[in-house]
């Protein structure tokens, strides 16, 4: 399975600006409610935390449920204190890892 | 033969009772994994503790009427200064249908700058969504919304 994920930071900012961060992973979030063709239940596959760094320090992390939708969209928002790095974290069942990054220049 | 009569009578009584609980169960189907009442209470207390939730400060932004529960896109913003001294801790989402009362729970700092968060959740039925707010002084502050949905989420099996 091929995992894309989708952040939009802006390239630049000017410090102390508060800037909005939007990420979009794909993943199917599967709830473990439903029941397949066959009757048998459809085990549970979601992502279950999805944090980020700023620089290495976490600014921001969330816990999700089966309740959130397939493709799991955050918004958030953060104060530009630095120019450097944002690495967004997505894990979940059966092992799933996936971390990207993003730079950002701080005028 | 008016035994039998009789008999019949109550065969089609009983027929007559089976379509109605048929048709009864086809007007108002409930999810299979619909939680139980109560469930979301347990759950906000089991995130929060004891701690008294208070209306206001909070503002819980969904559709009031859903076309599709699969994708409903939730907005939560609390109203705070995020500075130091005075921040949101954390924003936690409870629903009363969904199968597991939980959504999200997010954790904030200081360095958010601004206390809104946005995602898309799953919504199983018509019914009330929470969001709760834990504030850096130890308050909790909430926002309730009714949302009426048509096509449910979460349950629905696949099809062959």
């Amino acid at each position: 399975m091929s995992t894309r994920a989708l952040i939009n930071v802006p390239k630049k900012a000017k410090r102390g600006e508060v800037i909005e961060i939007k990420t979009l992973i794909s993943h199917a979030m599967e709830t473990g409610f439903r029941h397949g063709t066959n009757g048998q239940g459809i085990p549970r596959d979601i992502i279950t935390s999805f944090s980020c760094k700023y620089n290495g320090e976490e600014i921001f992390a969330t816990q999700l449920f089966p309740a959130i939708a397939a493709n799991p969209f955050v918004t958030f928002y953060t104060v530009a204190t630095e120019s450097g790095t944002l690495a967004f974290t997505w894990e979940g069942d059966n092992g799933f890892a996936v971390t990207e990054e993003a730079k950002i220049v701080v005028e | 033969m008016r035994k039998k009569e009789k008999s019949m009578a109550r065969l089609k009584l009983t027929r007559r009772q089976a379509l109605l609980a048929a048709g009864a169960a086809a007007l108002a189907p409930k999810p299979a994994g619909a939680q139980a009442p109560g469930q979301m209470q347990a759950a906000i207390r089991a995130a929060l503790g004891d701690a008294k939730i208070n209306k206001g400060k909070v503002n819980l932004d969904l559709p009031p009427l859903v076309e599709n529960g699969n994708t409903v896109a939730m907005t939560v913003t609390v109203e705070s200064p995020m500075t130091k001294e005075n921040f949101v801790k954390a924003i936690h989402v409870f629903t009363e249908k969904n199968p597991q009362p939980n959504v999200i729970r997010v954790k904030l700092g200081p360095r958010a700058g601004k206390a809104e968060i946005s995602t898309r959740v799953r919504l199983a039925d018509t019914q009330k969504v929470i969001a709760i707010a834990e504030m850096s002084d130890g308050t909790f502050w909430s926002d309730t919304q009714d949302v009426v949905v048509t096509l449910a989420s979460c349950l629905e099996d696949l099809v062959p």
